[in-house]
């Protein structure tokens, strides 16, 4: 040591003040972190605690549950059921590393698809990889136990009819909002309100605890139907059968309660299955019944007889020539020329001629009024989405060539729920009844566009068109009273008429006593030999009606027809 | 032991026997209660951080036993081997130090730890206490105060460790350790108008040390500056710290009962940020009563270092209580938003082994240094 004593005493002196001043310079600084401490903890204390529950808690929805779909037995239609999804946090799970190759095969998805979704959302925190995955495939997934991937909770809708009520009911999006059909038509009832709950969550958004309900959800209530299922499985059943018969490209068959206007069943081909929604094709997913036109051709043939009858000029017994004359540069003639037929023969042997003379002999105004009022040209009540209007245009515009053609059911277009609803009308002895898709409970009552006794001669005359010698004796139903119409329209091409492609119609009412329902049997397009109205759409007529008839308990009111059978089963 | 034989009682008793044990072990009781007090208050605090990983917690404990055996150990160290022993610190921190930078384990993006089969550590620890060893050993053998040569020698003794650490890059502890060499320097009577001018040049120099800096450190002081301006990016941990903080109150919400640290919305909860959950779950309070053990422990140290017998032991003694008082105002400077986002443990507090270990070793010197000073007179 060279230091001298002296000094080491001087150092001792200087470190003191030293020290004691850094130490001072240091409490300083305790004082402004204090201050710091203080300002944060008292002072922006409401500020930050605003921010802090911010983050902690959010409001998340609470789901409100869709509404079933019911028959009008209450049989279920659609009904939503808990299903999960999975769903990733992409930077938590990228950074498991090997967890995208396992999850891919868990759920059976394309692993190249997976990784590049992932790692193009890294910035994400929330990321559906798949929706609505079955119990199977989620419980392989909850084993792998990857981190970065959860599931929520979602609502499926299933429909348990499949092809049967697809048409009908349309479908919902992956979020159950309605798509088509009546999902789309009454969502408002369906879906309900979702409600809120304020949540707390964690660093990663995960919910930690519920805090409290905002807002209560207001559930979506059921939707009880007019459909009677039986009916509509029979519907589809016939239908489809006939369209593989007669090799058919599209068909369509509707039933009505007359004395409601329910509708109790809806069927179209070609059909599609709405739980599974892999194959979107366009053409399947319409409802024709509603949303496609058509010109009638011969199943308009009542109602312009029911202008006549309504007008007074003519009777059921009234005469016509029916042999063929001109309108304009028309020729308009028959198959045969039937000479002089009366009104009854002119609906059962479907006669153009005479149809076309009684309605150039009418006001043509009250031929299109009485159309209007039996609901041709505009949308019917029933609120389906797409649904056509038809065409009909005003009497004003219509030259005589044109009054000719639309009493044959040429020149003016309807859709198939329309010409159902008309007969309906008749059925209902001239009240018509808004059509609708909701079960309805009691008598409804409609407006009366018809006089009764119209309706009732009119009724009596189209039993006519069935018997054997009519052109609609195939739509003939054991032990009860068919009223109907046959209908064989060519089909508009560009140009013209093609006289290879046809639309097949059979519509009518029974019981014909006391109509219980009206039916429309549309078949398009069928190939072969039979092509007529009375050979394939009226067989469908016959067999949706017996089996709806019976399924329905409907009291039978031709027991002479049914005895023999009732005689063979006693024998027995 | 008149008062002793006349029935003094036998708490009094105790008390003595107690004050003699810790004689003979070398220690400092009050120093000694103060470190045990806020080592305690830090396991508390710990336990609420750590969650539901009890083996954390559990490891902790452990370490505060290693640290505080570790100090009893130093304190038997008489400090003339101290001294003699601080050129060989120095140089075997200095040569483990040039290790990592070849071998070393890259750890959260810096090349910091050396792994020596049996323990892993961070030999940038060793110099938090070499590096004063060293200044105070160069200097107590020159006049005092240090003339410019001096001052020169020992600015070159801490920049090359210094920079070493930085390259790691470790900017917190390399902070530190220039810190405790400069406070060496300032001791040792440096004059004033030489650390005002040096402070003065430093800030001129900012410009230029900011050109050196890698980007996410230039990120952190922007982020210091605004917050908000990257609120899910490099400004999240100060955002979510403050909020934590300011949301305790005066009171806090109870231990335990701090969203921001208990939802994990915190990040660094039970290491770098563990004063942030102080402040949301124990409240201004909890602050207060820290920073209060802390000022304890350091006025303590330095008023053990002013009875410390040569200038070696003052510098030492008065460079390890400051240097803690520094750890201890960086970290909570950089929570509350004072400072920028550099890596450094709130001591005693903090999880994480060799922080503790390296503080409580400290402190084993110190009660050496000041137990020394009878034994020459």
């Amino acid at each position: 040591m060279r230091r001298r004593d002296g000094e080491i005493e001087f150092d001792a002196l200087q470190f003191r003040g030293r020290a004691r001043f850094l130490a001072a310079a240091l409490t300083v600084v305790s004082l402004v972190l204090v201050g710091r401490a203080v300002q944060l903890q008292v002072l922006d204390r409401e500020f930050i605690e605003r921010q802090a529950d911010k983050r902690h808690a959010r409001t998340a929805p609470i789901i409100a549950h869709r509404g079933a779909i019911q028959d009008r037995f209450g049989e279920p239609l659609a009904a939503s059921s808990p299903v999960e999804s999975v769903w990733v946090n992409p930077p938590e799970f990228a950074e498991a590393g090997e967890g995208i190759p396992k999850l891919a095969r868990a759920l059976g998805i394309n692993r190249q698809w997976l990784e590049q979704r992932v790692t193009s959302n890294l910035d994400r925190e929330f990321l559906y990889v798949e929706r609505h995955v079955d119990p199977v495939r989620k419980e392989a997934v909850r084993k792998l136990t990857l981190p970065g991937v959860y599931f929520q909770r979602e609502y499926k809708r299933f429909y348990p009819n499949a092809e049967v009520t697809g048409h009908l009911l349309g479908f919902t999006s992956l979020d159950e909002e309605g798509q088509e059909g009546l999902e789309l038509a009454f969502d408002r009832t369906l879906k309900g309100v979702n409600g809120e709950k304020r949540v707390l969550q964690d660093g990663r958004g995960r919910v930690i605890q519920n805090v409290e309900v905002v807002q209560a959800p207001s559930q979506g209530q059921d939707l009880v139907t007019s459909i009677d299922l039986r009916v509509q499985y029979l519907a589809y059943r016939e239908l489809k059968a006939a369209m593989r018969q007669h090799r058919a490209r599209a068909g369509t068959v509707i039933v009505l309660d007359v004395a409601t206007g329910e509708v109790l069943a809806m069927v179209n081909q070609p059909a599609f299955n709405p739980n599974d929604r892999g194959q979107y094709e366009v053409a399947r997913y319409r409802n024709r019944a509603v949303t496609d036109i058509f010109e009638p051709g011969s199943s308009i043939k009542p109602f312009v007889v029911a202008a006549a009858l309504a007008s007074g000029r003519y009777r059921a017994n009234t005469t016509i020539d029916a042999t063929p004359f001109r309108v304009g540069t028309l020729t308009v003639r028959d198959k045969h020329d039937l000479g002089t037929i009366d009104v009854g023969q002119v609906l059962a042997r479907s006669s153009n001629v005479g149809m076309a003379k009684i309605a150039l002999s009418l006001d043509r105004s009250h031929i299109h009024s009485t159309l209007r009022a039996l609901g041709f040209g505009e949308v019917t009540a029933s609120g389906f989405p797409g649904e056509s209007a038809g065409l009909l245009t005003g009497a004003g515009t219509w030259r005589p060539v044109n009054v000719a053609t639309i009493s044959y059911g040429y020149g003016l277009s309807v859709t198939p729920l329309q010409l159902a609803q008309a007969y309906a009308t008749i059925g209902a002895f001239g009240v018509h009844r808004p059509v609708t898709f909701r079960r309805v409970d009691g008598p409804v009552a409609g407006e009366r566009v018809l006089p009764a006794s119209v309706a009732r001669d009119l009724i009596g005359l189209l039993e006519e068109a069935v018997t054997p010698a009519g052109t609609g004796s195939k739509a003939a139903v054991a032990g009860y009273r068919v009223a109907g119409k046959t209908g064989t329209a060519w089909k508009a091409v560009s140009g013209g008429y093609s006289t290879d492609r046809y639309l097949s119609v059979f519509a009518g009412v029974v019981p014909a006593t006391a109509p219980r329902l009206a039916v429309v049997v549309m078949v398009d397009e069928p190939q072969g030999s039979l092509y007529y109205g009375g050979d394939v759409a009226a067989p469908v007529f016959s067999a949706v009606t017996s089996g709806a008839l019976r399924l329905m308990t409907v009291a039978p009111d031709d027991l002479a027809r049914v005895t023999p059978l009732a005689a063979a089963e006693e024998g027995l | 032991m008149i008062y002793g034989e006349l029935g003094a009682s036998h708490t009094r008793r105790t008390v003595t026997g107690m004050a003699r044990l810790l004689k003979a072990l070398r220690l400092d009781g009050m120093l000694l209660s103060g470190l045990a007090a806020v080592s305690l208050f830090g396991l508390f605090v710990l336990f609420s951080a750590a969650g539901d990983n009890t083996a954390l917690w559990f490891s902790q404990l452990a370490r505060i036993g290693i640290g505080f055996a570790l100090m009893v150990v130093l304190a038997q160290v008489p400090d003339h081997f101290l001294r003699m022993f601080a050129p060989a610190a120095y140089a075997a921190g200095l040569v483990l130090l040039a290790a990592v930078a070849v071998a070393g384990d890259i750890g959260k993006g810096a090349q910091r730890w050396l792994d020596l089969g049996v323990i892993r550590f961070q030999p940038a620890e060793i110099l938090k206490l070499a590096v004063p060893m060293i200044c105070a050993w160069y200097l107590h053998q020159r006049p005092l105060p240090p003339a410019l040569r001096d001052v020169v020698v020992v600015l070159l003794v801490i920049v090359v460790p210094v920079g070493l650490i930085a390259e790691q890059p470790d900017l917190g502890t390399a902070l530190l350790v220039a810190a405790a060499g400069i406070i060496v320097l300032v001791l040792a009577g440096l004059p004033w108008t030489w650390v005002f001018g040096g402070a003065a040049v430093f800030g001129a120099a900012v410009p230029v040390i900011w050109h050196f800096l890698h980007d996410y450190q230039r990120q952190r002081v922007l982020t210091l500056l605004d917050p908000e301006s990257d609120a899910l990016g490099a400004g999240y941990h100060i955002i979510q710290s403050q909020i934590a903080i300011g949301s305790g109150g005066v009171f806090g919400k109870g231990w335990m009962n701090g969203s921001q640290a208990q939802l994990e919305f915190l990040p660094e909860r039970s290491t770098d940020f563990i004063f942030a959950v102080i402040g949301e779950e124990l409240g201004l309070l909890g602050l207060v009563a820290l920073l209060a053990g802390y000022l304890f422990i350091v006025g303590r140290g330095v008023y053990m270092s002013l009875q410390c017998r040569d200038a070696y032991a003052r510098l030492l003694a008065g460079s390890i209580a400051l240097t803690f008082f520094v750890y201890a105002c960086v970290n909570a400077g950089m929570v509350m938003g004072l400072l920028p986002v550099v890596g450094v443990p709130l001591p005693l507090v903090s999880y994480g082994g060799t922080s503790f270990v390296t503080l409580m070793a400290g402190f084993g010197i110190l009660m050496s240094l000041h137990s020394s000073r009878k034994l020459v007179g």
